[in-house]
């Protein structure tokens, strides 16, 4: 495979790449259930002899630490919030898939694979896509069982809505709060586990490094975070669901805390990072309003059902929506995709805003945004249904910018929403690290380059509730994890390192805040690793990022000690992993010169300004192995083979 | 907008803490609460001061992670005149000159950690006492196998709304949690899969708020007033109603165990 992407002054190629998916053999629809009815058990009795250290508890971590425990593992679960209730996956608003087939309109396991695969625009494992199909309706069963409170017809069914990129009904929700009611759930699962004692849990707590013995991931070094003190823990395996990094955008629909610094840590170990320059832009945020702003919120896509979206037809048209006539507008999503109309997939949609304010025709403050208009479907449906199915998000929309969504059509523009990219893990969710597994958002797998809606929640709880608890019995069966503790001198090396980085950061006490820095490289990487992506703005973004990252261990001030509750050393901790993953990111972005889902390179599009894929060359998951800060990391590509699917240009039109 | 603030300053867990003024002109109707702290704290660092220590995470009102009151009012409820959360709460509900004092929850169960950064374990406690149903991973039937009428439902998520900030704590004369445990309680004892554990739950979780140093209800209802969700206080009704069979229950030998 020799072509332009080989390398470059900035990273080098493995001849041998070392990549090995793992996939088991036989027919697609059979691997998942053989390869079960394959691995090794561990005897329930043994079980607790082993412990497992879980970081993160969103949904992935929370389910995966709450069947781990039930299963009698010895279980250590780490958050950073001050309960393990409040992980970021609380905040997702639209649903969750799965192929229940409830509407009988055609759905089936086969279909949501499709979907899912080609949403992701052919860069994700056929293999892992299909299980998370095969295992998406058991979610749903587990978590009505759990008491979460779905939706509802009045036949007391189960209700389901349809979700951008889908043409059929099979999003289970719970009315704009899914993750929240998905989260207690697992958390309640979870909170049953640490009262029967097979799960201890840790919150204020933040992960630094991870402890690697004999080429095992055998245990982590972490920081509490009210006294500071950094503390050892040892385990037989470590699984890391720490979320995503979209922060690295400084603005982005995370929450403030979301970081990249676990998986870093783990990266600069020695694990592969993979695609990290696949992120989502969402479509339908609401807009920046200054310089102040601290963090973007999103509008649930569901909104994208009923609601439609348009620009002034002339550019710089300034009047209020309300006087601007039906036939002066434009809606351009049902213009230019006429078959899936308003809810066109996300990145599409995403540029589709883009181009139109670029060309002058976006509305509010500074010309970035565009109309979510609820006229039309207010005068079908009647306020009371539309107040039915998003009242929430319209309260959380007039809360933030004072205006009432039910007179005045919304204003949304897209904001850095999720990381497609992540640690690179096989089939069994094991990194190239053996014993370090990783679920949830902070790993690569299933969505390719984009991911649809409702999907994340999807693979979240099917990581931790299903998957991780088959392949991690074998793991421990097969590997036999031999006994260390944490006066091993592996501990001690990683602590030390830990400890100097706190102080290093404490003392440089120059004359910028950490939030300063974090602006600044976000600002970079949305307008030149963002939405669209040029060789000369990755170029560009590669010789500033450097000089940032330098500037920071020279100026940035972190006021206050080691030893006490000091948020300011916890986000200058964050920043500095950021400084060095965003030069991935760019490396990563400007290796790929084809355009694919989230990944939008300018250079890379057909005439009518579409995505342009480039098969021959880019169909592969890139992995990177890092070879220290500033120095060019090796790029392993694992191919990926389509059997089952033939690769196809993703038309929505 | 110029603004002065009374804030809270304490190091940490065993120092005794006091108010601390600063003044500020940098503040934006456009802001959010935690967004006019954080100008406060960027100006602190910059004069080589400690910035405010504060909880937040999600800043759109879903994580519970944010809270404080003020004025005198958890999350500022009386500012916003609809429920809110400290991070969903903007400045331009403020006006120019306003004095604001800033002060962390209080409550005996909820210890200061730093300025107005507190520890909700106890919550966490409660739930982990009976606040779930017993299902093995894997254990569950089909979603539909069991229909819930859609009012139940409702009813069941309008309680499971609450994002455990404790706010209802803070505002309580007494310090009670009842609002808190009710929803937990409510939520599942209103679903047909929250029935086989329903009295034992509510009997384990009240048992854990008392012992947590929450303090009873006496009905003053502050708690709903300033529930960032609308978590009404017919939850404690349900809740207490539960608790009565429940003891009446408890009272006699374990039925089941005896008949085998
Ligand atoms: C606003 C919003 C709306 C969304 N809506 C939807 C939707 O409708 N449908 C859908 O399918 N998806 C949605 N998503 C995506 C989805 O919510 C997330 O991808 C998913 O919930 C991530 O779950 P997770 O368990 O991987 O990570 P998280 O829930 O983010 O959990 C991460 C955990 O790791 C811990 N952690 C992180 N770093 C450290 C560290 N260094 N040390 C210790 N602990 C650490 C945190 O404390 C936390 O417990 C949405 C996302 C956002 C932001
Ligand atoms: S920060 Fe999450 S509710 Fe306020």
């Amino acid at each position: 495979m020799a072509s332009a992407t080989d390398k470059n002054e900035f990273f080098t190629v493995a001849a041998e790449p070392q990549v090995n998916s793992n996939i088991p053999p036989g027919p697609l629809a059979e691997k998942w259930t053989q390869h079960k009815f394959n691995m090794k058990l561990v005897n329930p009795a043994n079980r607790r002899k082993h412990t497992i250290i879980i970081v993160g508890s969103g949904l992935a971590g929370a389910s995966a630490a709450a069947t781990l425990g039930e299963q009698g593992y010895n279980v250590l679960c780490f958050c950073y919030q001050d309960s393990p209730r409040r992980a970021h996956s609380i905040a997702a608003q639209g649903g969750i898939n799965a192929a229940k087939n409830y509407r009988n309109d055609g759905d089936s396991v086969y279909r949501l694979f499709y979907d899912t695969i080609k949403g992701g625009d052919f860069r994700a494992r056929e293999a892992n896509v299909y299980r998370l199909a095969e295992i998406s309706s058991n979610i749903i069963d587990q978590c009505v069982a759990q008491g979460v409170p779905f939706a509802r017809e009045y036949g007391g069914l189960l209700d389901n809505r349809s979700f951008g990129g889908a043409q059929v009904s099979r999003t289970f929700y719970a009315r704009g709060q899914t993750g929240q009611q998905l989260l207690l759930g697992a958390y309640q699962a979870l909170s049953r586990q640490i009262d029967a004692g097979t799960v201890k849990m840790f919150p204020r707590t933040e992960m630094l490094d991870l402890v690697i013995i004999n080429g095992k991931a055998r245990g982590i070094i972490t920081r509490n975070m009210v006294t500071g003190k950094i503390e050892r823990h040892v385990g037989d395996a470590v699984v890391l669901a720490t979320g995503g990094y979209g922060n690295v955008f400084y603005l982005s629909t995370n929450a403030k805390g979301c970081n990249t610094t676990a998986i870093w840590r783990a990266h600069r170990r020695g694990a592969f990072f993979a695609n990290p320059c696949y992120t989502q832009i969402h479509p339908t945020c609401i807009p920046v309003s200054g310089d102040y702003q601290s963090k973007l919120t999103l509008m649930s896509e569901s909104l994208r059902n009923d609601g439609r979206i348009w620009v002034p037809k002339t550019p710089g048209d300034k009047r209020p929506p309300h006087q601007i006539p039906e036939d002066e507008r434009d809606y351009y999503l049902e213009r230019k995709y006429p078959s899936f109309g308003n809810l066109a997939p996300r990145d599409i949609a995403s540029r589709a805003a883009k181009e139109a304010c670029d060309a002058g025709r976006g509305v509010g403050p500074g010309g970035l945004g565009v109309y979510l208009d609820f006229s039309d479907a207010i005068k079908r449906l009647g306020r009371q249904k539309i107040e039915e199915r998003y009242g929430n998000l319209f309260e959380m929309y007039a809360h933030i910018t004072g205006e009432d969504p039910y007179v005045t059509p919304m204003r949304i523009y897209p904001a850095v929403h999720y990381t497609m990219g992540g640690l690179w893990v096989d089939y069994n969710l094991m990194s190239n690290i053996t014993g370090l597994f990783v679920a949830g958002e902070a790993n690569f797998s299933d969505h390719g380059a984009n991911r649809l809606g409702a999907s994340a929640l999807m693979q979240g709880l099917s990581d931790g509730y299903f998957v991780l608890p088959a392949t991690m019995g074998n793991y421990i069966a097969s590997e036999k994890p031999e006994k260390v503790d944490i006066n091993h001198p592996a501990f001690a090396e990683a602590e030390a390192e830990v400890v100097e980085r706190t102080k290093k950061l404490l003392s440089i006490n120059g004359n910028r805040s950490v939030d300063s820095f974090h602006r600044e490289l976000g600002k970079l990487m949305w307008d030149n690793c963002g939405m669209a992506r040029s060789d000369e703005s990755l170029r560009y973004a590669l010789s500033v990022i450097p000089k940032i990252r330098e500037e920071f261990w020279q100026n940035v001030k972190v006021p206050g000690e080691g030893e006490e509750l000091n948020q300011e050393l916890e986000k200058a901790g964050r920043v500095a992993d950021f400084l060095e993953l965003a030069e991935l990111m760019c490396i990563d972005a400007l290796h790929r010169t084809e355009s694919c889902g989230g990944h939008f390179r300018i250079e890379s599009q057909t005439e009518d300004g579409e995505a342009k894929r480039d098969d021959e060359h880019f169909t592969y998951v890139a992995a990177w192995e890092s070879t220290g800060v500033g120095k060019p990391p090796v790029l392993h590509k694992e191919p990926l083979n389509f059997e089952n699917v033939q690769l196809a240009t993703r038309s929505y039109k | 907008m110029k603004l002065t603030l009374n804030v809270w300053r304490q190091k940490g867990p065993n120092d005794s803490g006091h108010f601390e003024t600063y003044h500020t002109d940098k503040v934006l109707p456009e802001m959010s609460f935690l967004e006019m702290l954080d100008v406060v704290n960027q100006d602190l660092i910059a004069e080589g001061k400690e910035p405010i220590a504060f909880d937040h995470d999600c800043r759109e009102g879903i994580c519970g992670t944010c809270g404080m009151m003020i004025n005198g009012v958890p999350h500022g409820r009386q500012i916003a005149g609809t429920p809110t959360t400290t991070c969903q709460l903007h400045m331009r509900f403020f006006k120019d000159g306003d004095t604001i004092t800033i002060e962390p929850w209080r409550a005996k169960a909820f210890p200061v950690l730093k300025d107005l950064v507190v520890d909700r374990s106890a919550f966490d406690h409660i739930i982990q006492s009976g606040g779930y149903i017993s299902v093995p991973t894997g254990a569950a039937p089909d979603g539909n196998a069991i229909p819930v009428p859609k009012p139940k439902a409702d009813y069941a998520f309008d309680a499971a709304a609450c994002i455990g900030c404790g706010a209802c704590v803070a505002a309580c004369p007494n310090a009670s949690a009842m609002l808190f445990t009710g929803a937990k309680v409510a939520h599942l004892a209103a679903l047909p899969q929250g029935q086989a554990e329903r009295y034992d739950r509510v009997l384990r979780m009240v048992d854990t708020h008392d012992a947590e140093g929450f303090g009873g209800c006496t009905n003053f209802a502050e708690c709903e007033a300033v529930c960032p969700k609308g978590i009404s206080i017919d939850v404690i009704a349900q809740m207490n109603r539960d608790l009565f069979w429940a003891n009446l229950t408890r009272s006699q030998p374990k039925a089941k165990k005896e008949s085998h």
